[in-house]
């Protein structure tokens, strides 16, 4: 009953509102910590490069973005690195 | 402080994004503060734009501009315009033909300096943008006044003033939630004050809800919060009573609609 009605009164999608708030967290994190897409591009290059010397990763699939931390007003550097075949020490 | 010798608190008011209230909100602090018996100056620093003396309606009566106070060619005393209403109430024009560049920080924060023992409180309406005029008008403010509205670009622009002033060490910053549309709100198509607030995470000291009375009031050159029975002129009360340090309860913009009272009986509200 309490499901139906909820359904009814649309609190099961995101509302416009809902949507700002989160474009805007995140907007905020990068202005807020000032990182441009250039060194982005380039951290996100010798991450690769270091990772690579150790494993095999599947660059296609990878994410490297600054997200909100844990904490209030924290920032958190956020790597997803599939990794596709780990290499044999020598 | 209310006694002979005063020292003006120094309020900068700001926002980034134009258009979203800075001179209206200016203009209303402004007269509520003169309602409550404080001698309040207000200084217009949108050099070359010139808005606050239409909305207190005294367009016709400028001689000298805050340009030809801060160049030495009259005293500010000379420049300033009394309200036609509130007498102690007074504008500091800016100037209408020169460009912003032509008022620097150091020639505002001295004459400010010189208007201290005058006045209860200086308000500076600060220009849209973050360039030379903005560092002006913050310069010489002992705390800010930050006007968003519940607008992403507005809220972002916002957040790069915050960090502005933070980097001038103005640490003592408050905001104001402007044009806010209950209704639009109540549908979940709004960002409200808390919601801002949590993003800015900045103390707020009002919220003002869209009001027709205010382009009415506008177009008259009496600010909105002269007028008594309107929404919009509540919100600028509690906003001034605020800065003069009460606790003053946010006042509920919303109408108690149908679905409201229903969502509510059943504990989603």
């Amino acid at each position: 009953m309490f499901d139906a009605l909820r359904k009814l009164f649309g609190s099961e999608k995101e509302s416009s509102k809902q949507i700002a708030a989160r474009r805007l967290q995140l907007v905020l994190v990068h202005d807020r910590a000032s990182v441009s897409p250039e060194i982005m591009d380039k951290l996100r290059e010798e991450i690769i490069g270091v990772i690579s010397k150790y494993m095999d990763i599947n660059r296609e699939n990878m994410d490297i973005s600054l997200a909100n931390g844990d904490k209030d007003n924290s920032v958190a550097l956020v790597a997803n690195i599939p990794v596709s075949r780990m290499k044999h020490g020598k | 402080m209310s006694g002979n010798k005063t020292r003006a608190e120094i309020i900068v008011i700001t926002s980034g994004k134009g258009g979203v209230g800075k001179t209206t909100t200016t203009a209303n602090i402004g007269v509520g503060l003169a309602m409550k018996d404080k001698k309040v100056a207000l200084i217009d620093t949108d050099t070359g734009l010139r808005n606050l003396d239409l909305l207190l309606g005294l367009e016709n009566r400028i001689m000298y501009d805050l340009v030809d106070v801060t160049e030495g060619r009259v005293p500010y005393k000379k420049a300033l315009v009394p309200h036609k209403k509130f007498r102690n109430l007074f504008l500091l024009p800016t100037s209408q033909v020169k460009d912003k560049s032509s008022v620097n920080p150091e020639a505002l924060m001295k004459l400010c300096d010189e208007m201290k023992s005058e006045f209860d409180y200086i308000l500076i309406d600060c220009p849209a943008g973050i360039e030379q005029g903005f560092q002006t008008a913050i310069a010489g403010a002992d705390c800010a006044i930050v006007v968003t509205m519940p607008e992403i670009s507005a809220v972002r622009d916002a957040d790069k003033i915050i960090g502005e002033l933070g980097r001038a060490d103005k640490d003592n910053i408050k905001l104001i939630v402007n044009r806010i549309r209950p209704q639009m709100v109540e549908q979940g198509d709004m960002l409200d004050m808390k919601d801002i607030n949590d993003i800015l995470s900045i103390t707020c000291i009002g919220q003002v809800p869209d009001d027709e009375k205010v382009v009415t009031s506008t177009n008259r050159g009496e600010p909105v919060i002269m007028t008594e029975d309107s929404l919009a002129g509540r919100a600028y009360k509690n906003i001034v009573r605020r800065i003069l340090g009460e606790d003053v309860e946010f006042m509920d913009l919303h109408k108690d609609t149908f679905l409201r009272r229903l969502k509510r009986a059943f504990g989603m509200n």
